[in-house]
């Protein structure tokens, strides 16, 4: 295959891996409502018994429509799953074929566009590994929902043709940072997935629109076991890979980067979101606005940074006329 | 980080005002307070907030160039963003105080913490709690085995666990997960490590870059006078530089010319011939991403560029001015800008600035510049506006990159007020006799950035060992769990809890599963038997 077929194929199987994931969201909301309607008809016959007699959500629903309503969703449910498991093997598809094009072939995070497809591919992926581990289908709609919108975004937005690497990223740090920056970044949007959908069970319990939602010791515990991991990894990815790197190409280990600043920041804020959950006062609902600002500050550092900072060696986006051009310029991140 | 909570201040009884300290309480109130846990955690957001400003404001530490650009365009913010030391954020007094005081508190919690974990290390078990069924998880059966069996069996099953040897005999106290404080621990203390090697570093380091013209009769020799820029640490001395020079033989780029990255290079490499003080001549291919290591000295290939070879003879005939002059790339397609000076030319000083188009193509009518390679030469062009008159040399130090012309006037080739365009190899006569200017050859030149970062290895290490420690202190599981099984009715009553210890463990699992298993064990025994 040339490698303009697998530039062609690799756009292709991003298209399709989005139509599959909005399929995914589909069925996933069509559980979710499911759960939403048994939770409201839970509420309306307890006030017909009266109060005093429990409902229990748990028990099977005793008559024959609800029950067949029941399997109905655990089906949505099961195709749900189905449905982005396949998103996320097109996904692959597409990443690979985005390597392939390059000449010569290449991990693909060279630029924004790759770097976007990448990291939703991982939290994509990771919902699905973790599926059954840590009991994540309530999560599907917003982890489909997340990815079909930032698919959108990457395509429409930032999509860049197929080019060589510039010389400073041609280097097997840039396998070893990024992967690490990607596969964090990815653990700590579903993470701060996880959050989110603590604080807002927290503020509304009974709503019958968050039914499928497990309780809040659950979602803490899960967003915490997310973020335990997710954590290691960028501090391997910003405070070990990222300065070695920094120290082969540019000439220092830390250079007070804009990018790097923020990739502190972050580190900083979800140390603080650890010490947080350990700290009396602050656990549950402050811990988790604090794993959300970690969240912002990361996704900051990913936009924001390089449109409102010229001065990083990481921000590429070529403003006019440098007074030097640096080998070690045209990156992507 | 210490959880010690606010001091119990009721016990200073007396006739003071309720609220009121003595000295000495007022230290240890204000010590409590620095190493609790909260304080710890208020510090680590200040931190990480203070550390905005520098990323949105430009810094003189990391683009001078940008910072000054910056401070004549706000004329009104620049007075009082420098009495806050916006421009030096990450040196700043108040940006310190942060830090040392997390450093203070990091310490001050880190050592008591070491000394119970000593402690802890030697110590038993905590005894079985009376009412194991009033813990969050916690399960109870009844069988007909003996409570010593039981116990024995779960023993048994404990493995791993530290188990307390005094126990009341009705009861196993166990503990795991030892080593997850002392991932902890060490994680904090890292940090310190690495903090330590980062200012090390700061201090006595330094950063240089220099424009280094590609052949034998150019090179540089580490010494202060001949860097362009030179950033060092307070306590760099200019004995710390370590005795080295090295030439540029050859400097090779690979230019593409199809697909998606045509015009742009790559594979930059240049032959550099070093000796490191008595030592013998050496080669190295300096490379991006691969630098040269000459001692304690790190070298790195950053930019290159051309430096075209212009000679400039005065109206009576003498050079005035000879030589490659560096021009500095303006884009990615190498085109560049330079500045040529003969203060010294007669009747009248001369002066050029202009353009440098390494392949050179006009597009209606104007020059563009297609692309960085030169190739054989025949596309280069340098386009020079003239200047005479006084180039304002006596008003002090002047970059050699900018040409004052306030004082000079502009001169032409002829009257349409047109620059000196020249190819390769030609040759232009200035106007009114005032001599001649020509483009004889083109050499490259390479930037390279000289540093020294001393206790780069030892912040690795630290920050390394802190990744360790903080992945024991997320995955190592701790947790207490007892058993306790005794006489009630004539049958065995018993009771198993656990407690976890690490926040994120799921301990009704772990109870559960050992309940089954002491059960699942008897009812497999009575099938043996």
């Amino acid at each position: 295959m040339s490698d303009h077929t697998w530039g062609v194929l690799s756009n292709q199987a991003i298209t399709a891996a989005g139509v599959v994931y909005f399929l995914a969201l589909l069925c996933a909301l069509v559980e979710w409502s499911a759960w939403q309607s048994r939770a409201r008809a839970a509420v309306a016959e307890k006030e017909l018994v009266g109060a005093g007699a429990p409902a229990d959500e748990a028990d099977a629903p005793t008559n024959p429509a609800a029950a067949v309503r029941e399997q109905r969703a655990a089906l949505f449910g099961r195709l749900s799953l189905l449905l982005t498991a396949i998103a996320v093997a097109c996904h692959l598809v597409a990443l690979v074929g985005r390597g392939m094009a390059a000449d010569p072939n290449r991990v693909p995070w060279g630029n924004m566009y790759e770097f976007t497809i990448s990291g939703s591919f991982v939290v994509a992926a990771a919902y699905v590994a973790l599926h059954r581990r840590l009991k994540l289908s309530w999560m599907a709609p917003w982890v489909l929902g997340f990815t079909v919108v930032v698919l959108m975004l990457a395509v429409v937005g930032l999509y860049e043709p197929v080019a060589p690497l510039t010389e400073a990223l041609n280097s097997y740090w840039l396998v070893i940072h990024v992967i690490a920056a990607i596969i964090a970044t990815g653990g700590f949007t579903l993470g701060g997935i996880a959050s989110v959908t603590y604080l807002l069970k927290a503020r509304f319990p009974d709503a019958a629109l968050l039914a499928r939602v497990p309780d809040l010791d659950n979602l803490d515990r899960v967003s915490y076991r997310i973020h335990a991991f997710a954590f290691p990894v960028w501090t391997f990815g910003v405070l070990i890979s990222g300065p070695i790197w920094a120290h082969e190409a540019w000439g220092s280990y830390w250079n007070w980067d804009p990018k790097e600043v923020w990739a502190f920041i972050t580190w900083v804020v979800y140390a603080g979101y650890l010490h947080a959950r350990a700290t009396a006062g602050w656990k549950g609902k402050k811990a988790a606005i604090v794993a959300l600002i970690g969240l912002a500050t990361l996704w900051f550092n990913f936009i924001g940074i390089n449109y409102f900072s010229s001065t990083s060696q990481h921000s590429y986006a070529a403003p006019a006329a440098p007074a030097v051009v640096e080998l070690t310029e045209g990156a992507s991140r | 980080m210490s959880t010690t909570s606010a001091p119990d201040q009721e016990k200073n009884e007396g006739v003071r005002r309720p609220g009121e300290l003595n000295a000495r309480e007022l230290a240890r109130w204000g010590w409590r307070q620095l190493t609790s846990m909260r304080t710890a955690l208020i510090l680590l957001l200040l931190l990480a907030l203070a550390a905005v400003p520098g990323s949105l404001i430009p810094q003189d530490g990391v683009d001078s160039l940008k910072a000054d650009q910056w401070r004549e365009a706000h004329t009104t913010l620049t007075p009082i963003y420098e009495k806050l030391g916006l421009f030096n954020v990450y040196s700043t007094p108040w940006f310190a105080a942060i830090y040392l005081l997390l450093m203070v508190s990091l310490v001050g919690c880190i050592i008591p913490r070491c000394l119970v974990y000593a402690r802890a290390m030697r110590a038993q078990p905590p005894a079985t709690p009376a009412k194991l069924t009033r813990l969050p998880d916690s399960t109870t059966y009844v069988t007909d085995e003996e409570p010593a069996e039981v116990l024995a069996a779960a023993r048994k099953q404990l493995r791993g666990y530290r188990i307390r040897k005094d126990d009341d005999g009705e009861s196993v106290s166990a503990e795991k997960g030892y080593l997850r404080e002392a991932g902890n621990l060490i994680f904090h203390m890292s940090l310190i490590i690495v903090l330590v090697a980062f200012a090390t570093g700061s201090l006595f380091g330094y950063k240089g870059g220099v424009i280094v013209l590609v052949g034998e009769e150019y090179g540089f020799a580490n010494e202060l006078s001949q860097y362009d820029d030179f950033k060092s640490g307070s306590l760099f001395a200019p004995e710390d530089l370590d005795d080295f020079s090295f030439k540029i033989d050859d400097f090779k780029a690979e230019w593409l010319s199809t697909g998606a990255g045509a015009g742009t290079a790559r594979g930059f490499n240049s032959k550099i011939r070093y000796t490191a003080g008595s030592s013998d001549e050496k080669t190295y291919d300096l490379r991006v991403n691969h630098p040269l290591t000459i001692g304690s000295t790190d070298v790195f290939l950053l930019a290159h560029g051309y430096a075209p070879v212009i000679t400039v003879r005065d109206g009576e005939g003498n050079v005035a001015y000879s030589g490659p002059t560096i021009f500095l790339p303006q884009s990615q397609n190498l085109l560049s800008f330079g500045v040529v000076k003969a203060p010294y030319a007669s009747p009248e000083e001369i002066g050029f600035q202009g353009l440098f188009y390494p392949f050179e193509g006009t597009v209606d009518g104007e020059p563009v510049n297609l692309m960085g390679d030169i190739g054989d030469g025949s596309h280069a062009m340098l386009s020079l506006q003239g200047f005479r008159g006084d180039l304002n040399l006596d008003a002090g130090p002047q970059s050699v990159y900018a040409l004052d012309t306030s004082k000079a006037n502009m001169m032409s080739p002829d009257e349409t007020g047109k620059a000196f365009n020249l190819r390769l190899g030609e040759t232009a006569e200035l106007p009114d006799g005032l001599g001649s200017v020509s483009f004889d050859d083109v050499q490259q030149w390479n930037r390279v950035q000289i540093s020294k970062s001393p206790g780069k290895e030892w912040a690795l290490l630290g920050v390394s060992l802190a990744l360790v420690g903080l992945l024991g202190s997320l995955f190592i599981r701790s947790r207490r769990v007892w058993v306790r099984a005794r006489r009630v009715d004539g049958r065995t009553l018993v009771e198993i809890a656990a407690l976890d210890r690490s926040g994120g463990g799921d301990t009704a699992a772990v109870v559960t599963g050992l309940a089954e298993t002491l059960r699942g064990a008897r009812t497999q025994e009575e099938k043996d038997v």
